[in-house]
């Protein structure tokens, strides 16, 4: 009888690296059934195109790095970048957009880095960053929500065909198009809050926070609520980001002036700001390692999500705020760990190190 | 009901006890052989106080502590001492170690022993003494010795008796308690008397154990109170791995923390698991060692699993017998429980002091852990952490080998419970990691230990040999001063005789020639440092003519020698006979040693030559420096020489090493002959040993050979192949 | 009036100057009093990371001159008996990159070794007390010599001068005592397959590469 020599533990837990990324892809199911009801099927031709994408990359990276493809393939992780990424472009992007994303996601950001675990950027936001970066126009264009009255008409999510050609064969989008609530109120100039509503069919036809994105930010919530009560991350990361956002609101919100930054409920149901709380700041790798890290991680995104939304060049600012806290997240990690049982205060490491 | 608090983290897993509590508490046939390790605890190895063929009665001390903190030995059975020898034991590394070996006689006899049931009468110190003789231990699993434990500096204020039993599948002392409840209450009571009666009594106990905890409500509730025993309260708290472990167990009863590097009786607080106390009961009130102890054996490998009261150094196939274990379909063999158990290497490894339980599982029941994928920093692992560490930062750090990092992420607080493992999404062996790291910074230190002595130990070394060249110097210097003033006063006395014959008038005058050489004395003193002085600087040429000297000689002598045997070889080339043989060795040997004088001779020559100069330069120097100085330069060579050597070696292909080794041997091997024939002739006592020298060298030789043979058979690149093989296996 | 201003400008200027020079020089030597770090001299603590065990096969005649050189510049990589542990250690004091190991001067021995001498094949010559550095030799003219163990640093320079061969270097025998887990095979170390072309990412290469040292 040959007997196996391990190291204590000899018995593991239910939980698997696969079952962890299964539960994220299930969790973004109801935000992906919004944004293909008030969108269109761009949002599903671009997961698909990203999806496609993604493997085919981990796949060749592998293979140069001779790991075994199957095996790694499993494990969902460039599945889950890919997913992610497809979410956050705009529907009815041209194809090469979201190939060109994801393979820099795929190849730069994580595998470049040491794969799986080792890299330090979130990498679909590296690959929406690139693309932001590198072609701002069709990362801009996001179609009008299928519903919203425009002008009187309302406006219509293209057809299956006519989705396909915008895609794949470059037709104009243009017809299709609307200004995301969040661009609508960057360029609100000189009208009090109340007014912009009225005025803007954006607001005036949405109940909170601007017609269909209000809806498809609570899906991603209720996404969230489901990972959350799965245990898959603990509520640090996503109640700290909007909770960040939601302060800096309140202290920004100047009654609704007409030089007004927005009011929470706008900032919490607009943009990707639901999406990024529970499926961007989640991102384990890329985050900080202690709860109070985590806590603080994702405030400060919140705070920079919002210093953008409100003061800088771009309408929304996930993206951003994630990579900047991501070169963060270490320096946190040495001011935050946690009080080891028997010793006095947590400290920092370096103090510790002193102290010992 | 007291007041129990959370500890953070824990698990929940699987608990597998139902499959052991099937029956009440099974003996054991008495096995043929017992094997008792000589370190079953924590501490020094016990000493063995017996030898082989001696005869032993059960409960009888065959090995003494050694030290304070170590435990004895007894036999567990009477029979004959068979062996005492290295035998494999229960240990994670699966290696041997000292181990006395009893061949049972069957009879089960007992050695004279009696306890008394009225300890309360007796003081601290003679019951700690008896539970310190009678070899008791932590039953719980870590096996420190409980007579070192009753013994703190401290006023203890609790005494916690550990019950919880959290590992999955264990239910030894869930049974024992069920049992014997009555008697592990008189040891607890005894535990309290040696503790000067704290103010609380604690039974910790978790609350998937309904019917211990019945057990020991009811003789609680029947117990007639004691006047000055203090109340004994169970208390029970929920289920969750690892509450039972001390630190855990004392924060969930008294809401405390131990101080990290610490120990529970700087809180006023001890410790001490159920079993033991059962064990403390049986050696003062029945005066019996610590010989048997209740192990669970489980597991889906065996038919029959179940608590087992089993004699300490059964060998665990013996046990597994008793349980019905099924080789077949048995595919990993752990003592102690699946958390922080270890593998067994084969099954004649025997039961211990802290072997709580024998775990044999199925397949099917623990699966091979897959392989372990990237951490992906989800964060179970923090979690669950009991000890509140950041154990994927460990893990980072642990890989990366960064130990002052590790230490300042409290390293050392890691209890090695396996929660983080457990949970692990990506299957990492986390605690491997942190076994390995803190073993490793372990031997880093013990090292850096060994280094510092190292270096004192050079330090006087260096200053001995300096004192001893001072001293050598200083005795030069007035060995030399005595023989010039020795000189000086013959020639003074050689000139007054002269003058003494020249004049006439001087063959009377034994006083002035007296006087004279008085006068003398003073003169010759500056005389002598003047000669110093010149030979100071004449030295070089002299030793320089010495050595011409001594090349010459040896020159001549080497010619001589040279000649005597080449007639010898002449003139006998047809009949020679032994002693002539003999002597031709002789001769030879003696051509060879001055061969060797005249080099040496030349060399030192050639040194000389090769240092004037900076004697020249430096005349002044005092002759301490100087030799300083020469030794520097001795050494200074020497290290050419290594380094010249080393980097030929380091340009080498393998077999050229092999054979510049064998070369290097040759030489030796010739050197030690010519030593050898030298002392043979001479009729030394040496020949012995110069004997052996010659034959070890020999034999190296020969390996030598046979490796380079070998060597040379193999070609270089199936060698290189070979190498590869096995850096793959 | 330009003119004038301009001198002014240049006087306000060079005030500034002074003025800030002045206020940072004091700063800047408050701060190398008071926070001046305490600590032994390079050489000693560059001394306390050599292994001690005085073999010489460095080219120095011991550690503390070897230490002593490091800081005047030698190469950090010359200590066998330390290896790369040393190398590292010394690396990271010295904040330089590690190199390898100059094979040089030898090879890393696996395990520890200490010296043995076969007493009864002993004569009792004295000359392997005098070659080693640390005393850990016992005995006496023409009466059999020992090693005390516990003191031998495993240089091996007693080896050369016996004239009877009679001393071996034997490995130290691993006890319970001090046995530890090896750490397992990390991800990457599992996978790394064997054909080393997989040197893509700089972390798969140094993978390898430890890979080697450890075989």
């Amino acid at each position: 009888m040959a007997l196996g020599r391990s190291s204590s533990p000899h018995a593991h837990g239910p939980r698997s690296t696969q079952w962890v990324m299964q539960q994220v892809l299930v969790a973004t199911v109801p935000g992906l059934i919004v944004l293909t009801s008030f969108f269109g099927i761009g949002t599903l031709l671009n997961i698909l195109i990203a999806s496609v994408t993604a493997l085919t990359c981990e796949a060749a990276v592998l293979k140069l790095r001779s790991r075994p493809i199957g095996f790694y393939l499993r494990d969902y992780s460039a599945l889950v970048t890919a997913v992610l990424l497809g979410l956050a472009l705009p529907p009815l992007a041209p194809w090469w957009l979201a190939v060109t994303g994801t393979a820099f996601a795929i190849i730069i950001a994580k595998h470049l880095y040491g794969g799986m675990g080792y890299n330090p950027f979130n990498p679909a936001m590296i690959g929406y960053v690139v693309l932001l970066i590198s072609f701002p126009l069709q990362m801009s264009a996001w179609v009008a929500p299928a519903g919203l009255l425009v002008d009187g008409a309302p406006a219509l999510a293209p057809d299956f065909i006519s989705s396909l050609q915008i895609v794949f064969t470059g037709n104009p989008i243009d017809g299709f198009t609307a200004a995301t609530p969040l661009d609508a109120f960057k360029h609100n100039s000189g009208l009090q809050v109340d007014q912009f509503y009225q005025q803007t069919p954006q607001f005036s036809q949405g109940r909170w926070a601007g017609f269909g994105w209000e809806w498809v930010n609570i899906a991603f919530l209720l996404g969230g609520i489901y990972l959350l009560a799965r245990k898959v991350f603990t509520w640090h990361a996503p109640v700290g980001m909007l909770a960040g956002l939601s302060v800096m609101a309140l202290f920004n919100y100047d009654g609704g002036s007409s030089a007004s930054n927005g009011s929470i409920i706008f900032h919490l149901l607009s943009g990707a700001t639901m999406f990024g709380a529970f499926f961007i700041v989640t991102d384990p790798v890329t985050s900080t390692a202690s709860n109070r890290g985590r806590l603080i991680y994702g405030a400060l995104i919140g705070v920079i999500v919002f210093l953008i939304r409100s003061w800088g060049n771009y309408p929304d600012a996930l993206a951003f705020a994630v990579l900047l806290m991501n070169f963060a997240a270490p320096f946190i990690d040495y001011y935050t760990p946690p009080r080891t049982y028997g010793h006095g205060k947590s400290g920092t490491i370096i103090h510790r190190s002193k102290e010992d | 009901m007291s007041k129990t608090w959370d500890i953070p983290g824990g698990i929940h897993p699987a608990e597998n006890k139902q499959l052991s509590l099937g029956g009440p508490i099974r003996a054991v046939p008495l096995p043929p052989t017992l094997i008792l390790p000589l370190s079953q605890h924590i501490g020094a190895p016990a000493t063995p106080v017996v030898g082989i063929g001696d005869k032993v009665l059960k409960g009888q001390m065959i090995a003494a502590a050694k030290g304070f903190v170590s435990a004895p030995v007894h036999a567990p059975s009477s029979g004959v001492i068979s062996a005492i020898e290295e035998r494999a034991v229960p240990h994670s590394s699966g290696m041997q170690a000292p181990c006395i070996v009893i061949a049972t006689d069957g009879d089960d006899s007992w050695i004279e022993h009696s306890g008394s049931a009225n300890y309360r009468e007796k003081p601290a110190d003679e019951l700690i003494a008896m539970i310190r003789d009678a070899g008791i231990t932590g039953l719980g699993g870590a096996g420190f010795p409980s007579a070192v434990k009753l013994q703190p500096r401290q006023t203890i204020t609790t005494l916690i008796i550990n019950a919880t039993e959290c590992e999955p599948y264990i239910t030894a002392d869930d049974q024992l308690i069920r049992q014997r409840a009555a008697d592990i209450l008189i040891g607890i009571d005894i535990l309290a008397h040696i503790l000067g009666d704290p103010e609380r009594v604690l039974i910790g106990i978790e609350d998937n154990k309904p019917e211990a905890q019945q057990a020991l409500a009811s003789v609680l509730a029947d117990k007639p109170v004691t006047e000055g025993s203090p109340a004994i309260e169970v208390v029970e708290f929920p289920t969750k791995y690892p509450s039972g472990g001390e630190k855990q167990l004392i924060q969930i009863l008294t809401g405390e923390e131990v101080p990290s590097g610490k120990l529970p009786a700087d809180l006023g607080i001890v410790c001490q698991n159920i079993g033991t106390s059962h064990a403390i009961y049986r050696a003062i009130c029945h005066g019996e060692p610590l010989i048997s102890r209740v192990t669970t054996v489980t597991g889906k490998a065996c038919d029959k699993p179940g608590n087992f009261d089993v004699l300490i150094g059964t060998p665990v196939e013996h046990l597994l017998t008793e349980a019905e274990f099924d080789d077949t379909c048995c595919s990993s063999l752990v003592m102690g429980g699946p958390m922080m158990g270890f593998t067994l290497p084969n099954q004649t490894v025997p039961i211990i002091k802290s072997s709580n339980c024998l775990l044999a599982t199925t397949a099917e029941e623990s699966p091979a852990p897959p392989p372990a994928q990237a951490c992906i920093r989800c964060g179970h692992c923090a979690e669950v952490c009991p000890a509140n560490l950041l154990p994927q930062q460990l893990y980072w750090h642990a890989q990366s080998k960064n130990y002052e990092r590790l230490e300042a992420h409290h390293l050392a607080d890691c209890i090695e419970c396996g929660a983080c493992s457990y949970v692990c999404p990506s299957s990492i062996p986390l605690v491997q990691y942190y076994r390995a790291a803190k073993g490793e910074i372990r031997l880093i230190g013990e090292e850096k230990r060994q280094s510092d002595r190292a270096r004192i130990r050079f330090e006087h070394h260096q200053a001995r040999i300096e004192q001893e060249e001072k001293e050598k110097a200083a005795k030069r210097e007035a060995r030399k001063l005595a023989a010039e003033a020795a000189k000086a006063k013959r020639e003074a006395e050689a000139k007054t005789a002269a003058n003494s014959e020249g004049t006439p008038e001087s063959t009377t005058h034994n006083t002035s020639a007296g006087s004279a050489a008085n006068d003398t004395g003073e003169f010759d003193i500056i005389q002598a440092a003047l000669a110093r002085v010149a030979a100071n600087k004449a030295s070089p040429q002299d030793q320089r003519k010495r050595f011409e000297r001594a090349i010459e000689t040896t020159a001549a002598r080497l010619a001589k020698t040279e000649q005597v045997l080449e007639e010898l070889s002449k003139d006998d080339s047809s009949e020679l006979n032994k002693e002539q043989l003999a002597h031709i060795d002789q001769q030879r040997a003696t051509v060879e040693q001055a061969r060797l004088r005249h080099q040496e001779a030349k060399n030192k020559l050639a040194a000389l030559d090769a240092e004037q100069p900076t004697a020249q330069k430096a005349p002044s120097e005092t002759p301490a420096a100087s030799s300083d100085d020469k030794s520097l330069d001795r050494a200074a060579t020497a290290i050419a020489r290594a380094q010249k050597n080393a980097a030929e070696q380091a340009l080498m292909s393998p077999q050229q090493k092999l054979k510049k080794q064998r070369d290097a041997l040759e030489k030796r091997l010739s050197k030690s002959q010519i030593r050898l024939t030298q002392a043979e002739s001479d009729g030394s006592e040496q020949i012995e040993a110069f004997a052996n020298a010659v034959a070890t060298l020999n034999e190296k030789l020969k390996a030598a050979d046979i490796e380079l043979a070998g060597f040379n058979q193999n070609s270089g690149p199936a060698k290189v192949q070979e190498n590869h093989r096995e850096e793959n296996s | 009036m330009t003119e004038m201003s301009s001198l002014e400008l240049l006087i306000t200027a060079v005030i500034a100057m002074v003025a800030l020079a002045t206020v940072f020089g004091l700063i800047l030597g408050y701060a190398a009093v008071s926070f001046k770090v305490e600590g032994n001299p390079l050489a000693e603590q560059i001394d306390a990371l050599l292994p001690q065990t005085q073999c010489g096969n460095c080219g120095y005649p011991g550690c503390k001159p070897y230490a002593q050189a490091i800081v005047d510049g030698e190469e950090i990589n010359k200590c066998p008996p330390g290896g790369q542990a040393t190398i590292d250690a010394l690396a990271s004091l010295l904040d330089v990159p590690a190199p390898e190991l100059d094979a040089e001067h030898g090879e890393e021995a696996e395990v520890k070794s200490v010296a043995y001498i076969r007493e009864d094949e002993c004569i009792g010559c004295t000359k392997c007390i005098q070659a080693c550095p640390v005393d850990a030799i016992l005995g006496a003219a023409k009466l059999m010599h020992t090693v005390i163990v516990d003191e031998c640093t495993g240089c091996d320079l007693c080896v050369e001068p016996c004239p009877v061969d009679c001393i071996d270097m034997l490995a130290v025998p691993a006890t319970l005592a001090d046995w530890h887990w090896q750490a397992p095979l990390t991800p990457a170390q599992h996978f790394a397959s064997d054909n080393s072309d997989a040197n893509l990412i700089a972390t798969d290469r140094s993978l390898d590469h430890s890979k080697d040292r450890v075989a």
